[in-house]
């Protein structure tokens, strides 16, 4: 067997362990095991690689490793759960961004005048497709990392620009397609990287997540057609698999709003916010706030108390301090349970994540389909720095931006308490009605500081 | 040449629906851990880029593989390690079951709600 047959076949086994990862994600039982084996699927791929023939700069490239792993560890190590979404987003924005390069690279490398079409073709997808990853990653990166207002960043004639930018670039591509010329193909680079900027500026805070396993499909797509540039199956598998799996999780995610995609890209969600809210508040509604000892009453003596987690919790770390007090009261006999929207939190999934970590017993979890029908018999539902997910709106404003999204019905249940830091509106910048209502308390103040006082107010009442 | 494009389009079709096929599966709690994994794969850009400085003959070529590895290796470990930690909140369940199991067997009793 030859020495580049080996390391194909060592190549097949690590794209077999790259789909195992993927399908070990389908329960959570299995999932670390697969990501694993996923791991050391990468890892056999980069050893064997070095054992290419005539594969030179050796220490150029374990230098170049050894940067990436001195950066990546410790950034990956220590970045804070609440913070996963934008860690995703700039580890997924540098495989764009080293897809496109890679693309780049090969070109200039090879003798360009006797490229055949399609394989120009197969650079000018990689650099382009990657560098809107690369670009776009790093302005929702921004946006999550509040570096920049996560609200949707328009201006006059917008979709104007872009569309003459989009033009510009199918110019650009069918003039290096004649030319192969290396010049317009930096011209090219410069352009993916605008591109994607203004791609991801109109898209608001709340889509960003949506967006992300957008873009992560991107890398993937561009890393198979660096694949197909480099003539390597690996590539090829690996970056279409993602790009597969990205879409596919990009249209669920959107399904879980209650949104189409292009609706979630296009539409500038959240810039025009609060309008008929405001107006509506001058009509002479106001909120109740309420005490801690109230609440820790309310609480205390209640049945069933359905707690509402959303991102606010996560910000301030309360996730622990929110089992707490969810253990003080199943002490006291109250039936206590969490309610789970698919978005809560910045990402799907992502509040799950966070609750596992404090230690919440699966079985308290619950996920939307299934809250919703027992809130009619809650006593009080517990907002903790939720909103968008619990709006009304979605329901009854025709109007609303986020009609149409499937909410948990907090508003069903005897008493609502919010726990809010402040009267800001939500992720998505709506004014969100609930808050005003008759049956609703409001208590202001850091989400864990705020339980930590019911959790005592709790144990003395 | 054309035998080989072909050949590589057969791969990319079947890889695509093997993808779809085994993330329709996925539960919504796993999506984020999902997005992340998947992330983790498309670092095998790593390999490609390896092969790219490994077969530069040009300083532009160097410069620009140097910097794609570095890259590509932010996005494996990045990517893995990240994944790691978010599956690994999913393991345990013992300590909060344990005590929310002991608080039910005591609780119908003690409480006086309206």
């Amino acid at each position: 067997m030859s020495r580049g047959t080996a390391i194909d076949l060592c190549y097949l086994v690590a794209f077999i362990g790259f789909i195992l990862a993927l399908k070990g994600l389908s329960s959570p039982k299995r999932a670390r095991a697969g990501n694993l084996v996923g791991a050391a699927g990468m890892l056999l791929a980069i050893g064997v690689t070095f054992a290419q023939p005539d594969l030179g700069h050796l220490w150029l490239i374990v230098v170049a490793m050894a940067v990436g792993v001195a950066v990546g560890v410790p950034a990956a190590r220590l970045v804070k759960m609440t913070a996963m979404p934008q860690m995703v987003a700039i580890f997924n924005g540098v495989g764009g961004g080293a897809a496109a390069l890679v693309s780049i690279a090969h070109f200039i490398g090879t003798d360009t005048k006797t490229l055949a079409t399609y394989k120009v073709l197969e650079v000018l997808f990689g650099v382009l497709v990657g560098c809107v990853s690369f670009a776009g990653s790093a302005v929702a990166f921004a946006k999550l990392q509040e570096l920049m207002t996560g609200r949707p960043i328009t201006y006059p004639a917008q979709q104007v620009i872009n569309g003459l930018v989009g033009l510009v670039v199918v110019g650009l591509t069918l003039a290096i397609l004649v030319t192969a010329s290396t010049a317009l193909l930096w011209v090219m680079l410069g352009l993916s990287l605008v591109l994607g900027v203004i791609f991801v500026l109109p898209i608001g805070g709340a889509d960003v997540p949506v967006l992300i396993s957008l873009l992560n499909a991107f890398t993937g797509l561009a890393v198979a057609a660096s694949g197909f540039t480099l003539h390597q199956n690996l590539l090829i598998v690996a970056g279409t698999l993602v790009g597969a799996s990205g879409i596919i999780l990009t249209r669920l995610m959107s399904k879980a709003m209650g949104r189409s995609l292009p609706n979630i890209l296009f539409s500038a969600f959240g810039s025009v916010v609060t309008a008929s809210g405001a107006t509506e508040r001058d009509g002479g509604q106001s909120v109740h706030t309420a005490t801690v000892e109230d609440v820790g009453v309310l609480l205390a003596y209640a049945r069933k108390v359905v707690i509402i987690p959303g991102y606010g919790l996560a910000v301030a770390q309360a996730q622990h301090v929110a089992r707490e007090l969810a253990d003080e009261l199943s002490a006291r006999g109250v039936e206590v349970f969490y309610a789970i929207h698919p978005v809560a939190g910045r990402m799907p999934g992502h509040m799950n994540v966070l609750l596992a970590e404090a230690n919440v017993p699966y079985d308290q979890l619950k996920e939307m389909d299934e809250a919703n029908p027992e809130l009619p018999t809650a006593d009080v539902a517990l907002v903790v720095g939720a909103n968008d997910t619990v709006n009304p709106a979605a329901n009854d404003t025709p109007g609303s931006p986020i009609y149409g999204m499937p909410i948990i019905h907090a508003d069903q249940a005897q008493h609502v308490v919010f726990l809010k830091r402040s009267m800001r509106p939500g992720f998505a910048g709506i004014e969100n009605e609930l808050l005003y209502n008759d049956k609703t308390v409001l208590l202001f103040g850091d989400a864990k500081d705020t339980l930590q006082k019911l959790v005592a107010a709790v144990n003395e009442s | 040449m054309t035998s080989g494009i072909l050949e590589y389009l057969t791969v990319f079709a079947l890889a695509a629906f093997v993808g779809i096929e085994v993330v329709s599966k996925v539960p919504s709690i796993l999506h984020t851990p999902l997005m992340s994994g998947s992330n983790a794969i498309h670092g095998v850009i790593l390999v490609g880029s390896m092969l790219v400085l490994g077969g530069a003959h040009t300083g532009a070529e160097e410069a620009l593989g140097f910097v794609a590895v570095i890259l590509a290796t932010l996005n494996v470990v990045g990517g893995f390690v990240v994944t790691d930690r978010m599956l690994e909140m999913f393991k345990g369940k013992s300590p909060g079951r344990g005590r929310a199991a002991a608080a039910e067997d005591k609780g119908p009793g003690g409480d006086p709600a309206a």
